[in-house]
């Protein structure tokens, strides 16, 4: 699988930032070492207890509003092979669709019980998982009546420096999707990749809906222990 | 079973300062990494500085920059908090909260690698605008002899060459500036 079958390309006119902050001269290729580049370890003293559920983690006099969700998966590379002890670190807009970020003035209500961040590793099977609120839609100023789709954003580390992965999870059915030019960035073909799964048989009941997202990151043929 | 396909790269947006860079940017919450790399009160220091411009000269303010300097003397777990007297070799800044939106990591000047590479720091570069991590190197300007045998150096066409490297400008400073596009366009690598 290449890279330009999966990623977006650096220029996406769409996407108006892209014009003039993506490199206009290929890319260098690189040899393998730095490729595989180990990255640093994060020792379990990292987390936080209340890290993996953001619906705790900031209450200030009562519960965040919204609906409460669970997001689980794993983190595997390209062989399928678990990638134990990654870090995720993640960051959302609450339910109305309000990032708590000074920058942003979209005028919908802050909740002053709801962060929107927090970080999870992978046990030894790679998986993990969280509670949140499901994020809200929000407009942005990259043209007319633009909306971004209801997403969480996910900062990953894997343990070589091509592991490195920056990327968004969606919800399924999302009508917004054809109209967002960060999803219609994505190669046709790996769209889905970035859709999160409902699954009715991890919902917990009277608690929380569960949606699934694995993640892939590149491939090796070692493993994090041959070092 | 087939292999998993890749999960596609999306763009850190502008609004990831609350999550990655709490502390820096006066949040209420904890910060895994920060602009140190090395313990300061027992390494030698140095500071490396620098601004990231776009196509159109301006200076971007919306940036996440990781710094990240293997020392294979040194173990590479991040302990949170950072135990006193640790190298950790990663750190991480936003161009959020200084006045020109430079970023200033400190750390102790890098070895040569066992592969034979110069003294370099591993630059990952994310922003709004950018839907790929970016990745380049920091060589040091004043590691000439060590630069010249450098194989990844050599492979870059030799008037682009000095877009990698960083120029003392004080007694331990080097000034790193990233131009994204246009003259002097910093070599991005393909990872």
């Amino acid at each position: 699988m290449t890279a330009s079958a999966t990623h977006p390309p650096h220029l996406y006119p769409d996407y108006k930032s892209t014009i003039l902050r993506s490199p206009t001269q290929p890319l260098l290729l690189v040899p393998d070492h730095l490729r595989n580049l180990r990255l640093p370890v994060f020792g379990e003293s990292c987390l936080g207890e209340l890290d993996n559920d953001l619906t705790k983690n900031a209450r200030k006099n009562g519960e965040p509003i919204g609906e409460r969700i669970r997001v689980f998966g794993r983190v595997l590379d390209e062989s399928g092979r678990p990638i134990p002890n990654a870090l995720l670190e993640i960051w959302q807009a609450n339910a109305a669709g309000r990032y708590i970020h000074k920058a942003e003035i979209h005028d919908a209500p802050l909740d002053p019980n709801f962060l929107g961040a927090g970080r999870v590793l992978t046990n030894a099977e790679g998986h993990y998982s969280f509670y949140t609120i499901k994020p809200g839609a929000y407009p942005w100023g990259n043209h007319y009546n633009a909306w971004r789709p209801n997403h969480i954003h996910f900062s990953v580390f894997g343990h070589f420096l091509d592991q490195r992965l920056v990327t968004q999870m969606y919800f399924p059915g999302d009508p917004l999707f054809a109209y967002d030019p960060i999803f219609q960035s994505t190669p046709v073909q790996a769209r889905e990749r970035l859709i999160a799964q409902f699954r009715m048989e991890q919902t917990e009941a009277e608690f929380a809906l569960a949606y699934e997202f694995t993640i892939v990151l590149n491939g090796r043929t070692q493993t994090p222990f041959d070092r | 079973m087939n292999p998993p396909l890749l999960t596609p790269s999306q763009t850190v947006g502008p609004f990831f300062a609350y999550s990655l860079t709490a502390r820096q940017y006066g949040y209420d919450y904890s910060s895994l990494l920060d602009a140190h790399l090395a313990d300061t009160n027992r390494d030698k220091q140095i500071i490396l500085t620098g601004r990231i411009f776009d196509g159109a000269g301006n200076v971007v303010n919306d940036a996440v920059v990781e710094f990240w300097q293997p020392e294979p003397q040194h173990p590479d777990v991040i302990d949170y908090p950072r135990r006193p007297g640790t190298f950790r070799g990663f750190g991480r800044l936003g161009t959020g909260t200084t006045a020109d939106h430079s970023f200033t990591f400190t750390t102790f000047k890098p070895t040569a690698t066992v592969t034979g590479d110069a003294p370099h720091v591993n630059v990952i570069l994310m922003m709004r605008g950018s839907l790929r991590t970016l990745y380049t190197r920091l060589y040091f300007a004043d590691e000439p002899e060590a630069n010249a045998h450098d194989a990844l150096l050599n492979s870059i066409a030799s008037e682009r060459r000095t877009t990698l490297l960083a120029n003392q400008i004080g007694v331990d400073t080097y000034q790193f500036d990233i131009r994204l596009q246009g003259e002097n366009e910093t070599v991005f690598f393909d990872l």
